[in-house]
């Protein structure tokens, strides 16, 4: 058992049909172009000294530890900023880029307080690993220069504080607000030496800061630190798990010492989250040893009776038992079971198991029923089958997003955080909701569309769309041709082309304007000529 | 109406008095019921004669200066009207010699048209340029440029025209011409000058640059401190809107342009053309790192061409010209002309535009006059704050952007500051670091941390405290800060101290020389 180490490549993956080979300290390297020197180097198994930059943010060049030599040009450019290019030969290591990384840490330690052996981040701190690679030994500017050291240290978030001392402003957090998580609640505030990472406002709590806790990861110093961490020191070993908070399924790292958890943190290889996560997920994990946590199993015959502690044999052939009872009594399909939406998928099998194989009857549902059964109905009588046919992944590959009845960045704010980014990034939206949802309007995220249909007019707004796309001529044909049956889709056709189901006909059932209606519908038809088209339900 | 008088709307003129003068004047003319109208004109850019008053007489226009309010009463009475003699009289204003020992290409108008007269403007070569680009394919025009050999002016000294060649041939839906109009370099006024005293030609240039690479819309990014520029951009685009000459249609050509002035707040850095970026698209004037250039990714990502102010301007009289015209002017790789500006302790300060390759110590001296305290002169700073201070010893150097280069020195935006022998160069050097520290955007650490430590270090240098060490670390600290930095103001800051260092060693030996 010990801590997963997750590498960090520097700068994010790119994706691209071209590749480049290029030569860094004498190992060959081919990468997708548009790929950092940095992330080739890490291809080579090259290390560069970094401290601004980190595979889940965009590059930025704030540090200057990661320049580089590339032969032929002039200068030291930064790695983590420079394409990689085909042909190129860079070294990471000479003594120039030696004596200027040591300058700069100079710089950086010049400015910190000395106290690393008591800091919470001791052993997990970048910024004490990058003095060790670069070998600083001294700081020629002394310590009795302009300093940071006595600035306040904030303690308002209850799961994280804020200590401006330690911070090497490297904007890490500030962007993971703005790029990971989507809320802009971080900014740097003065120039020059006076910048700090601020909060806007009085503090963090004050802030638009909804606690998800990117900053916190993102911070390669004790400046952003877990509470947890503070009062208890780090983890001597992870565990991962997966989130049962909602329906996402984040991936996390339990870190512990024994089996104490001392943080949570999301793992960068789930699927679904991606090393993100939500306030609950990250820190609202107390209930883990909380003391009104149930530990032992406990019956009871009535509901009058007070509660009695048992063993696992006694409480569980005392259920078995009572289940028998009932079906002897009532008949087989008098008990069944339901699981709940949080359960993850194993767990739900696993019940739906006992029910058909021990049960012996068909008793068995989720709580998803409620919310996704007309949904599921839909898909399987078009699909054949009543799951969801895109994984959240394949919302970075979409142009027009209709979200239809959901409320992401409430419900499920971790995939809210990465359709944000895919809409910054300028992709359409249209919401169709009798409520005016976070996604209608925030930060660098406006829906092109909001349809505010009176509730229960699902039907008549889907029907007014198809419409406009029918009359309209905004069908892809070539698409209908391939890959629907052609009596049903003629039906369907001149069904969806009378004038009942036209946007003017249906405005007074759904009280949303016809114009509005035709005007995104144009605009979810058009997206054919883009990459894709997703509706999140 | 019968004959002109001509009194500066320029910042410079009416900061000594410029409005007052032309209050009394025009006071004077109502009293009188003279039929002469009084014209608010740019400025000539002799500033030791602001505020500098023309008379338009049937010889020419005959100058005054500098006129006071007190003066004019006097003027009248002497029979100015009809350019007689005075005490403030200059006789002809193109033949004082400051004016007329100059080539004016790029400010041929300047101070002579009333800026918010198209009319004027037309009449005195405007829209020729424009007019000729309009009958010339966008690569044409943009060989055009490139033949002409003009370099950026704001300081960096690119191709102008390679710039707007890596624009044309990026594939885009849109494309930005963004004027930096943020003139932060201390004496420099070029840019101010030109805005106030002729804006239709920046207007101009910038079509001209929108017609070339393909760009429909365009911004003047423009310092808050220039209130007068402000109000002399918004009549000119105004006026050239209704004239036809931006929209939906420029001058009938059936392309559209677009042109609005952003406001800056204040900040040094925004002058960097990726903070000023930044800035334009409401964010935090933050240096971008490059590649990206702004030429492929600039304005919202699109490709944008980013231009100064001088080297839009001078884009009209290359297209009506061509690039032979342009090009005939100058020397070596620097081409064209170069607009000077004379500040600091300097008789007689102002701009003086000429071809490349006359010497500071001509533009110092023979147009500036020395020192305006009369002491002995020790040290000139070309290029603004993150200049050389070059030594009496190199007052020879042609102003060239590669013979500056060659001696560690910047042509930068043409500013030229001179220092008396009062100076302490240890002082200039400090300043050179505080400056940056002030203007520093906090990005990246050389210049975020760097500057600050470089004041603490210059000032125990002063201090006489661990000197040697203290110079080698100020040594590390100028490498660290010139090839660590992101952008070129943590880059250059280490040209005036180094300078400082190399030709003015006794000042910072002075506490040791003094014991």
């Amino acid at each position: 058992v010990t801590i997963i180490q997750e590498t960090d490549y520097g700068t994010p993956a790119r994706t691209s049909g071209v590749l480049v080979t290029l030569e860094v300290d004498g190992r060959t390297v081919t990468v997708p172009r548009g790929t950092s020197i940095m992330r080739a180097a890490m291809d080579a198994g090259v290390k560069v000294p970094k401290l601004c930059a980190t595979d889940n943010l965009e590059p930025f060049g704030s540090c200057r530890l990661c320049l580089v030599e590339i032969e032929g040009r002039k200068g030291t450019p930064a790695s983590c900023t420079t394409p990689a290019e085909a042909g190129m030969k860079v070294r990471t290591q000479s003594p120039k880029l030696a004596k200027m990384r040591r300058g700069m840490m100079e710089l950086y330690i010049s400015d910190h307080p000395l106290d690393c052996l008591t800091c919470a981040a001791n052993g997990d701190c970048e910024l004490q690993d990058m003095a060790g690679v670069v070998g600083l030994r001294e700081v020629r500017y002394g310590y009795e220069g302009k300093n940071h050291l006595a600035a306040v240290r904030d303690e308002s978030n209850p799961y994280f504080t804020f200590d401006p001392a330690k911070c090497i402003v490297c904007s890490r957090c500030v962007r993971a607000c703005d790029e990971v998580q989507g809320t802009f609640a971080l900014t740097i505030n003065g120039r020059g030496f006076a910048s700090m990472v601020s909060a806007g406002g009085k503090n963090f709590l004050d802030s638009e800061c909804v606690s998800c806790g990117a900053c916190v990861q993102a911070c390669p110093t004790a400046t952003l630190m877990e509470k947890t961490v503070i009062q208890r020191g780090q983890a001597e070993h992870s565990v991962v798990t997966t989130c049962a908070y909602c329906g996402v399924g984040c991936s996390f790292k339990a870190e512990m010492q024994g089996n104490q958890v001392v943080r949570m943190t999301p793992h960068k290889d789930g699927k679904a989250n991606h090393g993100h996560s939500c306030v609950k997920g990250r820190f609202s994990w107390g209930y883990a040893t909380h003391q009104d946590r149930i530990l032992k199993p406990m019956i009871r015959a009535q509901i009058t009776d007070p509660w009695r502690e048992v063993s696992w044999e006694e409480a569980i052939g005392h259920a078995a038992s009572e289940f028998r009872r009932i079906q002897a009594a009532h008949g087989r399909d008098a008990i069944g079971g339901i699981t709940s939406s949080r359960c993850t998928n194993e767990e739900t099998y696993l019940v739906q198991k006992m029910v058909r194989a021990a049960f012996r009857n068909n008793n068995v549902d989720t709580c998803a029923r409620v919310c996704h059964s007309p949904t599921g109905y839909g898909l399987k009588s078009t699909f054949g089958t009543s799951a969801g046919t895109q994984d959240f992944d394949s919302v970075e590959d979409s142009d027009v997003i209709v979200v239809i009845g959901a409320n992401p960045t409430d419900a499920h704010p971790v995939f809210a955080s990465r359709m944000k980014q895919r809409l910054r990034e300028g992709a359409r939206l249209i919401v169709i909701d009798p409520r005016r949802i976070d996604l209608v309007k925030s930060a660098h995220v406006k829906a092109d569309f909001h349809l505010p249909l009176a509730p229960g007019t699902n039907v008549a707004i889907i029907n007014a769309i198809a419409h406009v796309v029918v009359t309209e001529n905004l069908l892809a044909e070539q698409y209908v041709e391939e890959r629907c049956e052609h009596e049903a889709f003629r039906r369907w056709r001149d069904f969806i082309a009378q004038e009942r189901n036209s946007p003017e006909a249906v405005e007074r059932l759904t009280g949303v304007p016809a114009a509005d209606v035709r005007a995104a519908a144009r605009l979810y038809a058009t997206a054919a000529g883009l990459r894709s088209t997703t509706a999140w339900a | 109406v019968r004959g002109k008088v001509y009194i500066p709307r320029d910042a410079a003129a009416v900061s000594v008095g410029a409005d007052a003068v032309a209050r009394a004047i025009g006071d004077q003319l109502l009293s009188k019921r003279a039929e002469t109208a009084l014209v608010r004109n740019g400025s000539r850019g002799l500033f030791w004669l602001e505020p500098l008053v023309e008379v338009e007489t049937r010889q020419g226009r005959i100058a005054y200066g500098p006129v006071t309010v007190d003066a004019v009463p006097g003027l009248f009475d002497g029979g100015f009207l009809e350019g007689n003699t005075h005490p403030l009289y200059l006789g002809l204003t193109e033949e004082i010699p400051y004016l007329k020992r100059q080539q004016r290409l790029t400010f041929a108008r300047c101070g002579v048209t009333d800026p918010l007269s198209l009319t004027d403007y037309v009449s005195h070569g405007g829209y020729r340029g424009l007019e000729r680009a309009l009958t010339m394919a966008p690569a044409t025009m943009v060989e055009e440029v490139i033949g002409s050999g003009l370099r950026g002016r704001g300081g960096a000294g690119f191709p102008t025209g390679i710039k707007w060649r890596t624009v044309l041939q990026a594939p885009a839906a849109e494309k930005y011409i963004v004027c930096n109009a943020d003139e932060g370099d201390s004496g420099t006024y070029a840019d101010r000058m030109i805005m106030e005293g002729d804006p239709f030609v920046l207007i101009e240039g910038m079509t001209i640059a929108a017609l070339a690479v393909g760009a429909s819309r365009g911004y003047i990014y423009l310092r808050s401190e220039y209130p007068n520029a402000l109000l002399a951009l918004q009549q000119a685009i105004a006026i050239a809107y209704a004239a036809g000459y931006l929209g939906q249609s420029v001058a009938g050509s059936g392309k559209a342009f677009d042109l609005e002035v952003r406001l800056g707040a204040g900040s040094y850095i925004c002058g960097e053309e990726t903070a000023l970026l930044e800035s334009l698209e409401g964010k935090r004037g933050q240096v971008r790192p490059k590649p990206p250039l702004p030429a492929i990714e600039g304005l919202f990502a699109k490709p944008t061409v980013v231009n100064n102010v001088i080297s839009l301007a001078t884009v009209p009289i290359i297209l009506e010209k061509g690039a032979a015209f342009y090009r005939d002017f100058g020397v070596g790789r620097s081409r064209g002309t170069l607009t000077i500006q004379l500040a600091g302790n300097i008789r007689h300060g102002g701009l003086v535009e000429t071809a490349f390759g006359m010497t500071l110590r001509e533009a110092v001296y023979d147009f500036g006059g020395g020192t305006a305290s009369g002491r002995p002169l020790r040290a000139v700073q070309v290029g603004g704050p993150l200049g050389a201070y070059f030594p009496e010893s190199l007052l020879d150097t042609p102003l060239d952007y590669e013979a500056f280069a060659e001696r560690k020195g910047l042509l930068g935006h043409g500013g030229v500051v001179v220092f008396d022998d009062t100076v302490d160069l240890a002082r200039q050097a400090r300043f050179a670091m505080e400056f940056c520290a002030m203007e520093s955007c906090g990005k990246c650490t050389p210049c975020r941390i760097g500057s600050t430590r470089g004041v603490e270090v210059i000032d125990k240098i002063i201090a006489n405290q661990g000197r040697d060490k203290n110079l080698q670390l100020l040594d590390d600290l100028c490498e660290l800060l010139q090839d660590g930095s992101l952008c070129a103001l943590g880059g250059l800051t280490p040209n005036p101290v180094l300078s400082a260092l190399q030709h003015f060693p006794e000042d910072f030996h002075r506490v040791e020389a003094r014991q």
